[in-house]
């Protein structure tokens, strides 16, 4: 066997190999200890399947593609390097976005080259070709509107208008009816602009009208679709690795996309379709009217009292906290409270920040220790036992509301029971609803004290009180 | 494509989505935004689809296309793998700390 012969099957070979690599490194991933080694095994095989691809027969042009690897990387890695954490979601999903732009165009590009080869266009090729433009452009123009959205640039609040179902589905509909007509005149390049220009007009219909508060769910599935469109991509141009690649990271962002859900207890397509979330400020009066509504305001130095003489504080940070970058000043809280022997826990609700996970990386970041971390599930049946716990810009996710008013719109949502500990410090900049749109019940309770500011001033002032004590 | 070769990967794809079910189900949340992204760097595999398409050897629509392509797949794989890389340095200096 000369070294022509060897080589499909040595590319195949290596295919094989890096496959493999990526579903290793995507099981080590899902454990603490090995999940650093997981991602790097996953990078290894990506290295090994660019390689393979690099000496692939149809491969003549070497200088262009090495220039474009050049040029993605210089940029990846400034991105990577630069980023900070939270603004994580907003760059997975501008790289979501990006994946599915590339998957797009390798579809549309590959229609190209079987049109000006003249070779016949086979109705499977053109479906996939479709596939392929469909789902890589929806994930592009989707990501960057979820990245608009989280980035600031567009308002959270859903944006909704007149009959938007129906309009929906008379695109969607007129994208299948176009297709039909694309399979049986694939010369027609109309048509296929056409349906390029629809994928791109679904993708942003398809985010605009989900609200700020649910883009955990959001990124997953957008993260599911941009490995979707990689499989698509790997049908149009034949290629196991891009499926089987393709496929693994679908099923991940789905999984996490149910988690997700499941968290808010609410289905996929009430997250995609219901408009949650007012985002406006607005407090909706479910429940409770007429009933005279007080609050208890505390100011810093109480606080600490409270803190300091605590034998046991649960801290449940919100995405509040994140955007006032308070995590350092918490971090020194609890190590103060500490040294005065106080037992501090954090207790992380799995959509307290803005991506599955978020909140557990920004508290990494500020280099809170690991094991102090709970999960609601193992930190509820503790908070009878607990002190104070410390509402540190948290709101839907602390509010009583979801185990027993039906009316509210976060009924049944799971939430951290801060209301079973002694007492509650709540640290919110004002009496403003949350994401939801809904007022929190928990702050008219006798036991729960409000300290009103930002949480970094307000934190930091805590820090200050708690060291005089 | 011959739809023979279109079940072939079919088979593939279907296979492989069940792996990934079953290898990513149980993740602690804590790993979750890191999985997350790291997954998203599997995903720019289409880097290879791009460099199949763009390796003609004359200048013509599909080559751009493709070079565009890689440019963006490109982006995707370094830096989703450098930042997950960046984010789980975090979770391991506090190990060692601890």
């Amino acid at each position: 066997m000369n070294l022509s012969e060897f080589l499909p099957t040595g590319i195949q070979l290596s295919y094989l190999v890096a496959a493999s690599l990526f579903i290793l490194g995507l099981k080590r991933l899902g454990s603490p200890a090995t999940a650093r080694q997981g991602n790097q095994l996953a990078a290894i095989g990506m290295f090994l399947a660019v390689v393979a691809t690099l000496l692939e027969q149809q491969v003549l042009n070497y200088q262009i593609i090495l220039i474009g690897i050049v040029i993605g990387s210089v940029i990846g890695a400034v991105a990577a390097s630069k980023v900070e954490m939270t603004a994580m979601p907003q760059m997975v999903g501008i790289f979501n976005g990006l994946g599915g732009g590339a998957s797009a165009l390798v579809a549309i590009a590959e229609f190209w080259r079987l049109l000006s080869s003249n070779a016949p266009l086979s109705t499977t090729s053109l479906v996939t070709i479709i596939l392929g433009v469909l789902i890589g452009g929806v994930t592009l123009t989707g990501s960057f509107i979820a990245f608009a959205k989280l980035q600031g640039i567009m308002p959270g609040a859903p944006v909704l208008f007149p009959l938007q179902q129906v309009v929906n589905f008379l695109i969607l509909a007129a994208f299948l009816g176009g297709s039909a007509y694309f399979l049986f005149a694939p010369h027609t390049l109309p048509i296929f602009y056409g349906l390029i220009a629809i994928s791109l007009i679904l993708g942003v219909l398809f985010v605009i009208p989900i609200g700020g508060g649910d883009m955990p769910v959001v990124i997953s599935l957008l993260n599911s679709y941009s490995g979707l469109a990689a499989a698509a991509a790997g049908f149009v141009v034949n290629n196991n690795m891009l499926i089987i690649a393709g496929a693994l990271v679908g099923a991940s962002g789905l999984i996490l996309t149910n988690i997700m859900c499941k968290a808010m207890n609410r289905s996929l397509a009430n997250v995609l379709f219901a408009g949650f979330g007012s985002d406006s400020g607005e407090v909706s009066s479910a429940g409770g009217d007429g009933i005279q509504k007080t609050v208890h305001s505390i100011d810093p130095e109480e606080g600490a009292m409270m803190l300091g003489y605590a034998r046991s504080v649960v801290i449940v940070p919100g995405y509040g906290m994140a955007v006032a970058q308070a995590q350092h000043a918490v971090r020194e809280l609890a190590d103060q409270l500490e040294g005065l022997g106080v037992e501090v826990k954090y207790a992380i609700h799995p959509v307290a920040g803005r991506m599955p996970g978020h909140m557990n990386v920004l508290l990494a970041e500020a280099n809170v220790p690991y094991p102090q971390l709970y999960d609601m599930d193992d930190i509820n049946p503790q908070f009878d036992q607990t002190d104070v716990a410390l509402v540190i810009g948290a709101n839907d996710v602390v509010n009583p509301a979801a185990r027993h008013d039906r009316s509210s719109p976060i009924y049944g949502m799971p939430i951290l029971e801060v209301d079973h500990a002694k007492h509650t410090i709540v640290i919110k900049r004002s009496m403003r609803a949350g994401f939801a749109g809904v007022d929190n019940e928990l702050f008219y309770e006798d036991k729960t004290m409000m300290l009103f500011g930002s949480a970094k001033d307000v934190v930091t002032q805590l820090v200050s009180e708690v060291k005089q004590l | 494509m011959t739809t023979a070769t279109l079940i072939t990967c079919l088979f593939v794809f279907v296979l492989a989505s069940f792996v990934g079910f079953e290898v990513i189900n149980k993740v602690p949340p804590t790993l979750h935004t890191p999985l997350m992204s790291g997954a998203n760097a599997i995903s720019g595999i289409a880097v290879l689809g791009a460099i199949l398409v763009s390796g003609a050897k004359d200048w013509n629509l599909t080559v751009i296309l493709g070079f565009i392509a890689v440019i963006l797949a490109t982006i995707n794989v370094v830096g989703g793998f450098l930042v997950t890389d960046r984010m789980l340095l975090m979770f391991k200096k506090k190990e060692a700390k601890a």
